[in-house]
């Protein structure tokens, strides 16, 4: 860089105070400030309408740690978590080396995995509703078909949960197979041809000298992702079940939309809101730890 | 195994997952044209009739007020994209090629941000839009997501590429430093922007969670929540054709439009991580003509 006159730096220097300006405060007013406020919150006996509110410390942690129907969904919450991030990052991958491996359909396979990462699950989750229909949902007639009994999987609570996470999975399943594709899409060929010289011929030998350690850093990222995400899950079980039966589906973020905004308790609520921002961001400094090791995604 | 069985094996099973991939999309098209005892009759194949649809989509149509859901949902996005951008752009620019103090924090402060998911903010929000009056408004369905540090990150990256000498030409030139954002960098940056648009526009046409807090008068409905309203409505208990016919109509224009950029969106999802391509316009261009070609 050339010097510049000292009137043009300060110049910069201005400009560019100016024009992060809106963005700062935008952020400060609708993000750390906020987040800051649930924190607050969460240590009061604040109600929505109130002036005024008392400190309570820790009572509100206490009174939720406590509470059956939380600790039922927190649970519930691990296990969905449990079954969809082996459940989509497995298959997931598994899908995409097909893929990358196909000459001809390759586009045609691509689509019908992007399929579920653009389409509204609202309305996706509903057309599942009538998939699994105990009568005359399509999975039954097969079940029926293959001589197994019929399954009344939403109105079940031994099995809701589970044909929740099978929503979960197909949606998450589209969306790690696109970004392994992204991911398979940046290995250099002369890779491969190198493994191929050293007589790594064989798929799985293949992948274990090759695909899999080029394809660490995007791993990483799915799983994250796919965690956060499984942690996240609130539409298909606000839209379903609305957390039943009997509290066999109510994930963490469905109670915490409860007791917020359904019940308006604001200290509890926000309570739940911290130890969920708490995991996320412990998430994310896991995320940012191993990633300083591998090459960025 | 030989090279074609594998690859039999292998069409095989991708077909197979293909199809349950689309499997509901699929039946919910097939019963949004099909009559009620077809759906009923648990049959594989349900045969369809102009009658049934004809019925069905006029059914959801007149029960639940699609029209204006999706125009909310276009109104609500569009206005969060033009604001994330609008905020996004230059703050990208300035932390790409302006050495200001405290540069080191502001970026870190966005990081940070970018990390926090909305229902953390959510509750002080929302008491915050309540004593503003702006529950049940756009401004509410709006204003938290005008921020977006992905946005921010994503145009840094984009414009730390740009030939500095092009910049330094555009202000012998006479060019502000906003003018070198709107009349230099974003027309550069274009790819970067559709990607973004994409993205952002899926996750928010998307969204349920914030529009449930913050909406309650139908007509302010966003699709996902009219479409969950109308489900839950005793207007389709019962009558899954016109419900089906309901989750066609608002996501059906998405999909098509979605599948055949696919190549944008996934630049935009995976964009924090693909290496930014060099911005090109040449130096003697930019400082002969300043205004860049419009495309």
């Amino acid at each position: 860089m050339t010097t510049p006159a000292s009137p043009r730096l300060k110049a910069q220097r201005r400009a560019g105070l100016l024009l992060t300006a809106p963005a700062i405060v935008a952020l400060v007013l609708l993000v750390l400030l906020p987040s800051s406020a649930v924190i607050i919150l969460s240590l009061t006996d604040y109600q929505l309408g109130n002036t005024q509110a008392a400190f309570v410390g820790f009572a509100n942690y206490r009174t939720i740690a406590a509470d059956p129907d939380f600790r039922h969904s927190v649970r519930n919450t691990l296990v969905f978590v449990g079954l969809v991030v082996p459940g989509s990052i497995i298959p997931g991958l598994l899908f995409a080396l097909l893929i990358e491996g196909r000459t001809r359909f390759k586009s045609v396979y691509r689509t019908a995995f992007f399929l579920p990462v653009t389409a509204t699950l609202v309305a996706m989750s509903t057309a599942w509703e009538v998939l699994l229909h105990p009568t005359f949902g399509l999975v039954n007639t097969l079940l029926f078909a293959a001589g197994a009994d019929k399954l009344r999987f939403l109105s079940n609570p031994g099995i809701a949960l589970y044909a929740i996470a099978g929503i979960g999975i197909w949606k998450q399943i589209g969306f790690n197979v696109v970004l392994f594709l992204a991911g398979l899409s940046t290995i250099p060929r002369e890779l491969y041809e190198a493994a191929s010289l050293d007589g790594a011929e064989g798929g799985w030998r293949r992948y274990l000298l090759v695909t899999g350690p080029a394809l660490a850093p995007v791993m990483l990222f799915v799983t994250i992702i796919t965690t956060i995400r499984a942690f996240s899950e609130f539409d298909t079980v606000a839209v379903l079940t609305d957390g039943g039966p009997v509290h066999s589906t109510s994930v963490v973020l469905f109670v915490l939309y409860e007791e917020a905004f359904r019940y308006l308790k604001i200290g509890t609520g926000s309570a739940i809101a911290v130890m969920f921002l708490m995991f996320i961001a412990l998430l994310s400094l896991v995320q940012t730890r191993l990633a300083g090791r591998a090459r960025h995604v | 195994m030989s090279e074609r069985l594998r690859s039999i094996a292998a069409n095989a099973v991708l077909a197979g997952a293909s199809l349950i991939m689309v499997l509901p999309f699929l039946w919910m098209a097939m019963a949004s044209m099909a009559p009620q005892g077809e759906i009923f009759s648990g049959a594989i194949f349900l045969k369809p009739s102009l009658q049934a649809a004809w019925g069905n989509y006029a059914f959801a149509f007149s029960r639940a007020p699609l029209l204006r859901y999706m125009a909310n949902g276009v109104i609500v996005c569009v206005a969060i994209i033009v604001c994330q951008v609008a905020i996004a752009a230059p703050a990208g620019y300035a932390l790409a090629k302006l050495p200001f103090r405290g540069r080191p924090v502001v970026f870190a402060a966005i990081v940070l941000g970018l990390m926090i998911p909305i229902q953390v903010p959510a509750i002080p929000l929302y008491i915050g839009l309540a004593y503003a009056g702006l529950l049940d408004t756009y401004t509410g369905l709006v204003l938290p997501f005008i921020i977006s540090g992905f946005a921010i990150f994503l145009f840094r990256q984009f414009f730390t590429s740009f030939p500095d000498d092009v910049i330094d030409a555009a202000r012998l030139d006479g060019f502000s430093e906003l003018s070198i954002v709107r009349r230099l960098m974003l027309p550069a940056a274009w790819p970067a922007v559709a990607a973004f648009a994409v993205f952002s526009f899926v996750a928010n046409w998307n969204d349920l969670y914030w529009p449930l807090v913050v909406i309650t008068r139908p007509e302010m409905m966003t699709p996902p929540l009219g479409l969950a309203a109308f489900r839950a409505s005793g207007d389709s208990a019962g009558n899954v054709g016109a419900l089906m016919a309901g989750g066609i109509v608002i996501t059906l224009p998405l999909v098509i439009v979605f599948s055949t950029i696919q190549k944008q969106f996934i630049r935009g999802m995976a964009a924090p991580a693909a290496p930014a391509p060099a911005a090109p316009a040449p130096a003697s261009q930019a400082s002969a003509s300043p205004a860049p070609s419009s495309r």
